[in-house]
């Protein structure tokens, strides 16, 4: 008997833990860098002695509140950190400390699109907490190597609530706020490397049911693609359990990125017991209504907010301003150009096409990109005024900017001989020899197959090396042609 | 609530500490007052009052993202009870699969 599946729902929520791209860790003064030498961003307080001292990082809260404000949270005001007991040789402290009770925002939601639609996925909470510290089992066969250098780096964890409901929409979530973050320059959202980490809570039931079915976690989902796969492994399975009439037990696994499995790590018998209290050795935080307007005022225009300026004030295509919206530092490219042309659908094409493709050629990101907005802006305006043809400006005349970024189009335009030809005699000459070469087509042309002007107007193109004025071109061949 | 062995083999676990059963014993009576105290305490009518979180009322006691106070990795291997001079070592966390 085959199983329908579409008779089942997913139901998915994702807790995301972010880094917070600050210098320093959340309650000390060591550096918060990736990737340091092991062990050398630790002090006495990362190595919890006995008479440390935990003192708060301003920066951290702000971070916070701005990613909560760009989710549509509410701020929570008044803020302690709470103290989750439990014993792992990559926490020295023997607790993490962790806004289990008081998470700075609450609510809110995140806006995806997918091919079904646009639609909310609620939020429940964003709260910091630090992270722990990395153990390596396979240094050494006999022990377990702990280096403390993550110890105490900021985190929000962002929580969903169950409100996802396939591996597309969690790769829209996780694309969508990978956005803001990097927007918000909160986080650099580097999956790979962990600086963005994703857990999957994941469970089934029958369309219809209102009880939420036996879920399970899945963890080390290294990209977001492994997410949806995930996902998508992990609900059929769940499935097949469910359909050969036994039960899910609820259980944390891992997702095996190789073959697309996922495998048990170990079975939840009974709830952990964190004992959280709140820590006494640091004072509550409030945020001020002072503070709350300083991260308001902070927060720059986001992707959504540009797609509707685009789409409505530059009248641009909703794809166009997309792709363009896609990472802060296009958009902020794209507008330096309009500052200087008016032509937005043609600085759009240029984003689109000569700029994306030296970005994909190069893997650089556009802050690499040599060529100055103005000069994209000149170009245009070379194209506008019949000075030379699109075609010539996107391969030729790029390709030597990208060389010398600091020329300006129309004199490198010259120098390369580059220049549309609009002087009349020179275009009919073009013609003339285009048309003495190939007397059949002119003949056929005369007698009605009108379609031929095309293949003239080609090959004037061609004798010219392009320099020929397409639409002089055009029209002293109709003329010639009568 | 009672305090019974149960409870106490628990708490242990929890705090990874180990008792032989004279101690037990100790412990289950120490923690046996410690509870009726509290049961005492709750007897009050804390109605409408906030809890006492923290024992002063001091707010906002923040530190600017500045990197400042690292130690030396020799100095602090120095404590560790088991080193190589780069990591801090400890028994085998995950058991190596065969």
């Amino acid at each position: 008997m085959s199983i329908n599946y579409d008779e089942y729902e997913i139901v998915v929520g994702l807790e995301v833990h972010a880094q917070l791209l600050t210098n320093s860790k959340l309650f000390c003064g060591d550096s918060a860098a990736f990737g340091g030498d092991p062990n050398t961003h630790i002090s006495p307080i990362t190595l919890a002695h006995p008479g440390t001292l935990p003192k708060l990082n301003k920066k951290a809260i702000t971070y916070a509140v701005k990613i909560g404000l760009a989710c549509n949270c509410s701020i929570t005001r008044h803020n302690y950190f709470a103290r989750k007991n439990y014993f792992y040789p990559d926490l020295p402290k023997g607790y993490q400390l962790s806004q289990h009770t008081t998470p700075v925002c609450q609510g809110g939601f995140v806006t995806i699109r997918t091919q079904e639609g646009t639609r909310d996925i609620r939020l429940n909470r964003i709260h910091m907490e630090e992270d722990a510290g990395k153990s390596l089992h396979d240094v050494d066969p006999n022990n377990t190597c702990v280096d403390y250098n993550r110890a105490g780096v900021p985190l929000v964890e962002i929580v969903t609530e169950p409100d996802i409901h396939s591996g597309d929409e969690a790769y829209a979530y996780l694309t969508e706020l990978r956005k803001l973050l990097r927007y918000l320059e909160i986080c650099d959202g580097n999956m790979e490397e962990g600086s963005m980490r994703c857990d999957a809570n994941i469970s089934v039931r029958k369309k219809g049911d209102t009880k939420l079915g036996t879920k399970v976690e899945v963890k080390n989902l290294n990209s977001i693609r492994n997410v949806k796969r995930a996902i998508e492994f992990e609900s059929k399975r769940l499935i097949d359990i469910l359909e050969s009439g036994e039960k899910v037990i609820q259980q944390t696994r891992s997702f095996d990125a190789g073959n697309g499995t996922t495998f048990a790590l170990r079975t939840k018998e009974d709830a952990n017991d964190y004992r959280y209290f709140a820590d006494p050795d640091l004072t509550p935080f409030v945020v001020t209504d002072e503070l709350l307007h300083e991260v308001r005022a902070s927060i720059p225009a986001l992707p959504e907010e540009r797609v509707v300026r685009y789409t409505q004030e530059l009248q641009l295509p909703d794809y166009d301003a997309r792709v363009i919206t896609d990472e802060k530092e296009l958009a902020v490219y794209f507008e330096q150009i309009i500052e200087h042309t008016k032509n937005y659908k043609a600085a759009a094409n240029w984003m689109l096409g000569p700029v994306k493709s030296w970005l994909n050629e190069t893997g650089g990101s556009i802050t690499a990109f040599p060529v100055p907005p103005a000069t994209i802006a000149a170009l245009i305006a070379l194209i506008d005024s019949n000075q030379v043809n699109f075609s010539v400006a996107s391969t030729k005349l790029f390709a030597a900017l990208l060389k010398e970024p600091g020329k300006q189009p129309l004199q490198l335009a010259k120098e390369l001989n580059l220049l549309q030809d609009s002087d009349e005699g020179n275009v009919a000459a073009w013609i003339e020899e285009v048309l003495n070469k190939m007397p059949d087509k002119v003949a056929e042309y005369k007698k009605g197959k009108k379609g031929l002007i095309g293949l003239f107007v080609g090959e004037v193109k061609k004798v010219s090396k392009g320099k020929a004025d397409p639409k002089l071109t055009n029209d002293i061949l109709l003329k010639k042609l009568q | 609530m009672e305090v019974n062995d149960a409870l106490v083999q628990n708490l242990a676990n929890l705090a990874r500490l180990q008792f032989n059963d004279q101690e037990k014993e100790i412990i289950k009576n120490d923690l046996q007052r410690m509870i009726q105290f509290v049961d005492k305490l709750n007897e009050l009518n804390t109605e409408g009052v906030e809890p006492l979180l923290h024992m002063t009322d001091a707010i906002n006691v923040l530190r600017e993202d500045e990197v400042k106070g690292s130690i030396s990795r020799e100095e602090a291997l120095k404590n560790a009870p088991d080193s190589d001079g780069t990591f801090f070592k400890v028994p085998k966390v995950i058991k190596k699969q065969d």
